[in-house]
């Protein structure tokens, strides 16, 4: 199971919580889901949110607050003040968005709010590329923990460049590992265990299904199977067909 | 006669003492802000009736509870649009429709051709989308003026203060928090443009998969474009993001927009319970009917009729949550 910045997490599922059909769906899929953790958007709620933020505190699971929304240095990190009183944490998802239409990251700018708040004392989680440059810069802002894109934010593509993903897991074999964002399906999550990720954190996946709750189950399993099936140390695909059953002392007809 | 008191002059108050009054019960409304107004969110309302739009996002039983609405507003005298409501994404959007269309029912696919039929000025714009035919939305101030002046022609007034007697039905929406601790605030932010140039005959919902809007024609050239849903129980005034994105999703509809008035910014917060259904409680001698959420003209009608059923006849309906008379 993952560890980030110290901390045993119960499942390698972080489950958003924006866009489900209403607040006890949520709660439902995150017991269906068995997710450690709950990422929250602080910035549009404010605190005016708490009826929303004191359901989600109910839900029993780490809250990694995030700041989402963010486009600049100083919103991000203004945001990440804001949240480390409100939920008393010093974790934070860091995202500075730099394109309106694609979501992807601003990595210049992540890269300097990480720094800054590396610096006063928050654990950052950054919203990121799967560029190792960018990844190793981040490590070396205070990052302790990357969570590369799989793709754009929603957009439910699944992984789309693995062979990135791989690379990265490679370079970086001791730091925890997340994909975040992109995952549409349960084989896109199973994808980024069997990569050897720590953990998957998705949200629009599971909250604008027809079926959250059941959605979050599925997340759950294939998840669990993807982490399953990387210990295990799956087999080599090759070229040719390698039989299952031995050739030798097969019956000669004829 | 029951002697009964209403704590609330908003959509469901009101919804309720009309109830009350069809059935031969006067009951007495009080209300510290008076008449409906600005400070209810009822006032901000899209008026929406189409309830198989709502499927997309709400329980099917919205859809159940709401299929009678616009019948019963019409009989209370609110004027009901059946232009029906076009459902649209923009190309790169279309993701959105195909959701939609799943999770909704009673639709029919329109190609660019139909939509134009419907709405000549979308010419070239829209490639496909969903047509929800027959009862469409009704205009909330003129409904909930209609209701108010039902009431007093039967000699029942919004009093302003006062001591509630009899049993007592708390209709006051968000301030009944007080007495309802899984009540939530959901705050939606509108805004009412004049745009004479552009003619829009129908509600139009533009999918998107974060600035969702529709645009209800209010006549003369009036639209009412909302709505934001924000986890939030703020009240406070509209926000520049809030207005921003919603102005350029109607300017994305239609580019006729950019030259429209605006007439009126609002906001205000739903009052919602955790799965968004509506509740109707009894604790001694008070009623709590609540949590109508983004449903209120669609929903009030019907738990305006289970609040009259279990006043008048001691019925225990489906949204009664709580039974300790």
């Amino acid at each position: 199971m993952p560890v980030f910045y110290g901390r045993d997490i119960a499942s390698p599922l972080m489950l958003g919580t924006a866009q489900y059909p209403s607040p006890a769906v949520l709660a439902q899929a995150f017991r269906a889901s068995n997710a450690g953790i709950a990422t929250v958007s602080l910035r549009r709620e404010g605190g005016e949110g708490q009826a929303f933020h004191s359901l989600i505190r109910d839900l029993g699971v780490t809250v990694l607050p995030n700041t989402a929304g963010c486009h600049s240095v100083k919103e991000a990190v203004t945001t990440a003040h804001m949240a480390r009183e409100f939920f008393d944490t010093p974790w934070i998802k860091l995202e500075v968005i730099g394109d309106h239409d694609t979501l992807q990251p601003d990595v210049v700018a992540l890269i300097e709010a990480a720094r800054i708040l590396t610096a006063d004392g928050f654990q950052v989680f950054p919203y990121c590329t799967e560029d190792l440059s960018v990844c190793g810069h981040l490590l070396d802002a205070g990052c302790r923990v990357l969570m590369p894109w799989g793709a754009p934010i929603g957009s439910g593509r699944g992984l789309n460049n693995p062979y990135g993903l791989r690379s990265l897991r490679a370079h970086f074999p001791d730091v925890p590992l997340v994909v975040d964002a992109g995952i549409g399906l349960p084989s896109h999550a199973a994808q980024a265990m069997e990569l050897g990720y720590d953990a998957v954190l998705l949200n629009t996946a599971v909250a604008r299904a027809g079926d959250p709750v059941a959605m979050a189950r599925a997340m759950a399993l294939a998840i669990e199977a993807g982490q399953l099936a990387r210990k295990a140390e799956p087999i080599e695909a090759r070229d040719m067909a390698a039989p299952s059953t031995p050739l030798m002392g097969m019956a000669v007809l004829g | 006669m029951t002697d009964v008191t209403i704590l609330g002059a908003g959509v469901m108050g009101l919804c309720i003492a009309s109830e009350l009054a069809a059935r031969g019960i006067r009951p007495r409304i009080i209300d510290p802000n008076g008449a409906p107004g600005p400070h209810g969110c009822s006032w901000w309302a899209g008026g929406m009736l189409a309830p198989y739009c709502e499927e997309e996002s709400a329980d099917p039983t919205v859809v159940r509870l709401g299929l009678d609405a616009a019948d019963w507003w019409a009989a209370q005298g609110a004027t009901i649009h059946h232009s029906g409501t076009l459902v649209l994404a923009l190309s790169r959007d279309q993701a959105e429709l195909d959701r939609f269309a799943r999770l909704t029912r009673e639709y029919r696919a329109v190609d660019a051709d139909q939509i134009v039929a419907l709405e000549p000025e979308l010419q070239g714009r829209m490639r496909r989308g969903l047509f929800y035919e027959s009862r469409s939305h009704l205009t909330p101030r003129q409904a909930l003026t209609a209701l108010q002046a039902n009431l007093a022609a039967g000699g029942i007034a919004i009093e302003t203060g006062g001591t509630p007697t009899g049993l007592v039905v708390d209709a006051r929406g968000l301030t009944a928090r007080d007495a309802l601790p899984d009540l939530r605030g959901v705050r939606g932010e509108m805004l009412t443009i004049r745009c004479p140039e552009v003619t829009l005959t129908r509600t139009i919902r533009l999918l998107h998969p974060r600035i969702p809007l529709y645009a209800v024609p209010r006549g003369d050239g009036v639209y009412m474009l909302g709505a934001t849903m924000l986890e939030s129980g703020a009240k406070s005034r509209v926000t520049a993001r809030a207005a921003v994105e919603m102005l350029s999703a109607a300017y994305a509809l239609h580019p006729g927009f950019a030259e429209a008035e605006i007439l009126e910014l609002g906001a205000d917060a739903r009052p919602a319970f955790p799965d968004n259904l509506p509740r109707l409680r009894r604790r001694g001698g008070t009623l709590y009917a609540n949590g109508l959420y983004r449903h209120g003209y669609l929903l009030a009608p019907a738990v305006a009729r289970m609040a009259a059923d279990h006043i008048i006849n001691g019925q225990i309906p489906e949204f009664m949550d709580e039974h300790n008379p």
